[in-house]
């Protein structure tokens, strides 16, 4: 059974005094456990759509969204929060790390929203992970005195803490050279399949696609496979 | 039930959390709502000991409540019913219904000897029980005892300006005065009380018994006394008639007695209404002002924060939880400075130069009154409630894809 299925998913927006601006066009997808996939696609394609999409941050104007065999219409707008913080990570290209707080303190977040063991445990769960991505000697760091490519750890290390079954990835590299994406893709890579996770990397980079196992282009809305392992070019 | 003992929990973490990283901030707006608190919790508590210092300047005057005043007389004449009579039938009826504290009063004169000549001296002519009816403040000395009666040398309680009319003289020199009478008599003075009020003449308050051996029973029965009765307020209404029929019956036909309460109490439901209402009002003014500062930077603050509720948001933080949490912040944090401000009233309202200054003359000085306490805490709650409403609609609107790029 797949994680999370589209199908004939499309989204548009209405826009005042102009005909509705379609996004995506009958996007079909299957992420099954322990997928690796890359999305590419020129800027404006609809990327960011899908994986918000995928990650039940925004709704499809058609088509529908199944969380295992669960239309995700017919949750309510908590069960689908609820939803989202179980199964779902995301890593973001700015990192997104909440000021303020420790590197502890923001892998720990998510884990405010879990129950039971996840949520008393947290600090030690936390502290853990932190220390899978090699990060465990800097657990009280903020997030300011860190490097671009330590603090991607920390996202990484946040969005795998609940050990979520699907991980999106949205740019991750981009705000990293070269050498320093690399590490950090290796180390997601490396701790997705672990964790046995799915991975959905949505990027402008070639080398981080070519990391994927299932590669998809996204042109002008649509979503075209590009097959399995090949080589792929944004 | 586990999962929303989770949720609550994690929602007060949230908002500490916030609370320690944001804490200069915090601190800088709750200053305005601990003031506030301040405010609000001093002006009921500092309200309390003024009407404190009302009520017992007016049971100065009146008695306590409920201070029944008893007199008799013949209608057809206007004259008083003969004195030992009254004085029984009144001391019966009393009696009858157990009335412990009970005071006869007669509002007279008397010539004293003071080292400057013969002075007249406001007498005020009561039993030992008076001084408790009439919450008498004696600042040197002591009142009268039952025992006081039997003095040869009868006992004086004199204001300070009989005090200083006899030459300054202190108190534990047992300084005496010679009253004029039928025959002259030296009296001691006992007690000390103050001036009513500024350039104030020599009185003296003086036991009947003492009284009448001074001035002798018929001087007391021409001054007219009345008794007053203190008794519960509950059952005035109902003593009152019954007392005024007991009494009538006890000194037969033609006699009148009326049965009368003066205190304060007496008029109206609650006397204090006025102060109350002031008081409140102001209370409730400050309070709006402090309540306005902090929503206003609540409103300023989540705006702030926008991109962190969507990054909540999207590691499943539902609306519900996030509404809850920004509220929780403003609540944790008010019911903090209302501590703080309850606190500062307490320290305000007991310290020495209030009381000194508004608790002036009052003997019952009432402790900080816990009604003011729990409205300080009650309105820090309010106030972070409010203030915290406005932003936690806000923090729930935001659409978390646009808030995660915000």
């Amino acid at each position: 059974m797949s994680l999370v299925r589209l199908e004939g998913v499309t989204r548009t927006i209405p826009l005042p005094d102009a005909p509705p601006l379609t996004i995506l066009t009958g996007v079909d997808l299957e992420v099954n456990a322990g997928d690796h996939i890359s999305i590419v696609g020129r800027s404006g394609s609809g990327k960011s759509t899908l994986l918000n999409i995928l990650g039940l941050l925004d709704a499809p104007t058609t088509g529908r969204i199944l969380l295992g065999d669960t239309d995700v219409s017919t949750l309510s707008s908590a069960a689908r929060d609820r939803a989202r913080g179980r199964d779902i990570g995301f890593i973001f290209q700015q990192f997104n790390l909440l000021s303020g707080r420790s590197a502890l303190e923001n892998v720990m977040t998510p884990l405010l929203y879990a129950s039971g063991r996840q949520f008393w445990r947290r600090s030690a769960i936390a502290a853990e992970m932190l220390d899978r991505v090699g990060l465990g000697h800097r657990l009280s760091t903020m997030p300011e005195k860190l490097s671009g490519g330590e603090q991607q750890r920390v996202a990484i290390a946040r969005a795998l803490v609940r050990s979520p079954r699907i991980i999106l990835a949205d740019e991750p590299t981009g705000a990293l050279d070269v050498e320093t994406g690399e590490t950090v893709m290796g180390l997601l890579d490396e701790v997705a399949r672990t964790a046995g996770s799915a991975l959905v990397t949505i990027t402008h980079d070639p080398h981080v696609a070519a990391l994927a196992e299932r590669h998809y282009r996204l042109d002008r809305g649509v979503l075209i496979t590009t097959g399995a392992g090949a080589e792929v070019s944004a | 039930m586990r999962n929303a003992a989770t949720g609550f929990v994690g929602a007060v973490v949230e908002a500490w959390a916030e609370l320690r990283i944001h804490r200069t901030r915090v601190l800088l707006s709750l200053v305005g709502v601990a003031v506030a608190v301040c405010a609000i919790t001093s002006v009921v508590g500092l309200g309390a000991v003024a009407e404190q210092a009302q009520r017992e300047f007016s049971e100065r005057g009146g008695g306590r409540p409920a201070t029944l005043t008893i007199s008799s007389f013949a209608p057809d004449t206007g004259m008083p019913a003969p004195y030992a009579e009254t004085r029984d039938a009144y001391a019966e009826a009393l009696d009858r219904y157990g009335v412990t504290y009970s005071s006869t009063v007669l509002y007279t004169g008397i010539r004293a000897q003071f080292p400057d000549g013969v002075r007249d001296v406001s007498l005020t002519v009561v039993d030992a029980d008076y001084g408790t009816m009439h919450r008498v403040p004696v600042e040197q000395g002591r009142w009268f005892a039952d025992a006081d009666a039997a003095r040869l040398a009868p006992a004086l309680v004199v204001n300070e300006a009989f005090l200083v009319a006899l030459g300054g003289v202190e108190l534990a020199a047992n300084p005496t005065v010679s009253l004029v009478g039928a025959q002259d008599t030296t009296a001691v003075v006992t007690g000390v009380v103050p001036d009513n009020y500024p350039e104030e003449g020599p009185t003296a308050y003086i036991l009947l018994d003492a009284y009448e051996r001074v001035a002798g029973p018929e001087e007391v029965a021409l001054g007219q006394p009345s008794l007053e009765a203190w008794v519960p307020p509950e059952i005035s209404d109902e003593l009152s008639e019954r007392l005024r029929t007991d009494i009538a019956s006890a000194l037969g036909d033609g006699v009148e007695v009326s049965v009368n309460r003066n205190d304060f109490a007496a008029f109206g439901e609650d006397p204090f209404l006025p102060i109350k209402l002031l008081v409140g009002g102001v209370a409730a003014l400050v309070l709006l002002l402090g309540a306005l500062g902090l929503v206003n930077i609540s409103l300023v603050t989540v705006r702030q924060r926008i991109r962190e509720i969507g990054v909540r948001r999207s590691f499943g933080a539902t609306t519900g939880r996030v509404f809850f949490a920004v509220l929780m912040e403003s609540v944790v944090a008010t019911m903090a400075a209302g501590v703080v401000g309850v606190l500062a009233a307490v320290a305000i309202v007991k310290s020495p130069f209030v009381t000194d200054a508004l608790g002036q003359g009052v003997v019952d000085l009432p402790p900080f009154p816990l009604d003011a306490a729990i409205l300080g805490l009650a309105a820090s709650l309010f106030v972070g409630a409010l203030a915290g409403l406005l932003p936690a609609i806000v923090a729930v609107r935001v659409k978390v894809i646009d808030a995660i790029r915000y």
